[in-house]
């Protein structure tokens, strides 16, 4: 599914916030249907590299590629179409509180793309029943359960056409039982060879599915490697001792 | 019979008067000072930090300052350094002076109530600043602050009254002379009583229909 | 300029003799209003519709006509139509203490109803007649969580009685316009009454602020 083709490059970030090293040099390569996964303990900067990597928290150091073009920060025009090109799904969702969820996925077309009203809201129609909510275009957030957020949130970021996904721990807000639902359209995203990196904890999604998976601990990557070789419990790698706890953690959690 | 003449000839005349002299004080002191409010509000919650102090210090004195104490600040002071404002001209300036300070500070939180992460959500998608608060923070800070700023004008309706002590005579002045020259306190202030719960209630009949209008669930009262 | 200091010196005592007669207005008022105001919450919540009804006439009376008109229709008007003789001291504070009930009545209304619906039933399975349990277990929780709105309504009703100034009570602003108007010092003059204002409010806001650390049980407060 994954071939050579470079959609995003990231090349030796860093960032410094309060005084305290946040992101030391961190580099990382993202290929066409490919899907990284990042995992560490929290605090670890997963969070802050993928805000750092569509330019919500401005990076100190580093440079990053979109395709061939450097993206310069500084240009606004330049910024805004590239973040256009790269969708954000976070952990807290943050639909616009005051939209429904039809025009939450087209209100970036309309006043963004300047895309025409019908058409926008065709297109919103089309992602949202991608997403299984076809039936709940017109109620707001707050009437919304965390999963249907998300998954509001998933379908306004695809209605962009984006050429890569930044997934922030999209499951991490939400009640056990509502985990499967978004999970299931992440999954059908990267059978669909939809390019994504994702910020996540959850171990039999990274084992099916990650293409890579990327360590990261006090604001470096420590490790890098497909699941099959950092997750055997025979090379005692630090990704295997940290999911190994959090096996232990979930097990105890269940009975 | 004879009562019913002197209501009829007499006070709903006078009260008519007065009632539109109030209106020449309330409507632009409510619409200048909602435009003040909006303005100042805004400059507390985004404004550059020298500006933002003199904007919180502006709103804590007319908020914690009897309005009448500004009102005779205006008139009666002022003359003493040489400036000399006629009763219209002081209430008008008075009142929104004041009406904008209590503006601003529904003004500012509303736009601080909302979340960081919506700010956040219009960047991801590539929206410049111009068009974030254009479509996401205005539509929700507008619905946020309306209650409290409906409410401010409901109140500046109230205190237009105070105006009368300046000596502007509105529709609790001409009452008040009426009252004296004939004698008939109980009976015209409680005309002129009936006269601000119309109004009070007309405005608040409207901001329940505009709060209506614009309710979105998850916003607005309760 | 000396004259502007000599004459703020020699006023100031008489001044503040006024920020002593509005300090006591207004707490005579919030506590009328106090009285005023539980006993309309509680007729609004526990009541039927008829009760609830003339309460709902009240407020809306109340908070429909400017307290400059109240202090006119009751002074003038009312209070001697009915032949009650009454110092204008007395009169601003029955008629500061009418409105703030009516204020004050949405503040305990709204916190009563906060309160979960459990209490009134456990009360009432103790074998607590309705009125009772009102005293003795809504009340005490709905008061708590009311410090704040009384605070508040006590900076709003502070500011209203400068209006007792027309029926020529001796409080603040009645006696900075009289040395004013003696003395030509109007502008410094009405900055010193800004700032007792200031100062009563302050003082007023710190000391309900001790009130609510000091009946504090843990896990009360708003949200």
């Amino acid at each position: 599914m994954t071939d050579q083709t470079m959609v995003l490059r990231v090349e030796n970030i860093s960032k410094r916030l309060g005084g305290r090293q946040i992101l030391k040099d961190v580099s990382l390569e993202l290929h066409r249907g490919e899907l990284k996964v990042l995992i560490g303990p929290s605090g670890g900067g997963k969070s802050t590299l993928l805000q750092c990597i569509n330019f919500l928290i401005p990076p100190d150091e580093g440079r990053i590629w979109l395709g061939e073009q450097q993206i310069e920060i500084h240009r606004k025009q330049d910024l805004y179409a590239y973040r256009q090109k790269v969708g954000m799904i976070f952990q807290d969702f943050n639909l616009f509180d005051h939209l429904n969820a039809l025009d939450n996925v087209s209100i970036a077309l309309r006043k963004v793309k300047k895309i025409a009203r019908k058409d926008a809201e065709e297109r919103a129609m089309r992602e949202l029943e991608r997403v299984g909510l076809g039936d709940k275009t017109t109620l707001y957030p707050s009437q919304l359960s965390g999963g249907q957020k998300q998954r509001v949130s998933i379908a306004r970021a695809l209605a962009m056409d984006p050429e890569a996904l930044l997934l922030d721990e999209p499951t991490s807000a939400l009640d056990p039982e509502l985990i499967g639902e978004v999970l299931g359209v992440i999954r059908n995203l990267a059978q669909d060879g939809m390019t994504m990196i994702m910020a996540t904890h959850q171990l039999g999604f990274i084992r099916t599915l990650a293409d890579d998976i990327l360590f990261m601990q006090d604001g470096q990557i420590i490790e890098q490697g497909s699941p099959a070789e950092l997750l055997d419990a025979e090379n005692g790698s630090r990704t295997q001792a940290f999911c190994a706890k959090l096996n232990e953690l979930s097990d105890e959690s269940e009975t | 019979m004879d009562e019913w003449n002197f209501f009829i000839h007499q006070v709903v005349p006078a009260l008519n008067r007065g009632l539109v002299q109030s209106m020449w004080l309330i409507l632009p002191s409510a619409s200048i000072g909602l435009c003040l409010g909006a303005l100042v509000g805004t400059l507390r919650a985004y404004g550059p930090l020298p500006l933002r102090k003199a904007c919180d210090i502006y709103a804590t004195v007319f908020r914690g300052t009897p309005l009448l104490v500004q009102l005779f600040v205006l008139y009666f002071g002022l003359p003493s350094i040489g400036i000399y404002l006629s009763p219209y001209t002081a209430a008008v300036l008075g009142f929104i002076l004041c009406t904008g300070a209590y503006q601003s500070e529904y003004v500012r939180g509303a736009f601080l109530s909302i979340r960081r992460g919506q700010l956040l959500a219009t960047q991801a998608l590539g929206f410049s600043s111009m068009q974030s608060m254009l479509w996401v923070i205005l539509p929700q800070a507008m619905r946020r602050a309306l209650p409290g700023c409906g409410n401010e004008i409901i109140y500046l309706i109230k205190y237009s009254s105070l105006a009368y002590i300046i000596t502007f005579i509105e529709l609790t002045g001409e009452g008040k002379i009426l009252a004296v020259k004939y004698f008939r306190y109980t009976e015209v202030f409680f005309a002129i009583g009936l006269y601000y719960l119309f109004m009070v209630t007309l405005a608040n009949f409207l901001l329940t229909w505009l709060e209506k209008k614009l309710y979105i669930p998850g916003f607005g009262r309760g | 300029m000396m004259k502007t200091l000599q004459v703020l010196c020699d006023s100031f005592p008489y001044l503040l003799g006024g920020a002593g007669v509005t300090a006591a207005a207004v707490t005579g008022a919030m506590l009328l209003g106090l009285l005023i105001g539980v006993n309309l919450a509680v007729v609004q919540v526990y009541c039927g519709a008829w009760p609830r009804r003339l309460v709902g006439l009240y407020v809306w009376f109340f908070r429909g006509v400017p307290i400059l008109v109240l202090l006119f229709l009751f002074y003038f008007g009312l209070f001697s139509v009915l032949g009650i003789n009454l110092s204008t001291f007395v009169a601003v504070i029955l008629v500061l203490g009418m409105t703030s009930g009516a204020y004050q009545s949405q503040i305990y209304r709204g916190a009563i109803q906060s309160l979960p619906q459990g209490q009134l039933k456990a009360a009432r399975a103790l074998g607590m007649s309705d009125r009772r349990a009102i005293l003795s277990i809504i009340l005490p929780q709905a008061l708590r969580l009311s410090i704040p709105g009384f605070s508040n309504e006590y900076s709003i009703l502070l500011k209203d009685s400068a209006l007792a100034y027309a029926l020529g009570t001796p409080e603040i602003m009645a006696r900075t316009h009289f040395v004013a108007s003696r003395t030509y010092e109007h502008l410094p003059l009405y900055l010193m009454a800004a700032l007792l204002y200031f100062a009563l409010t302050w003082i007023g806001v710190k000391l309900l602020r001790k009130l609510e650390e000091k009946v504090r049980i843990p896990g009360y407060s708003l949200n």
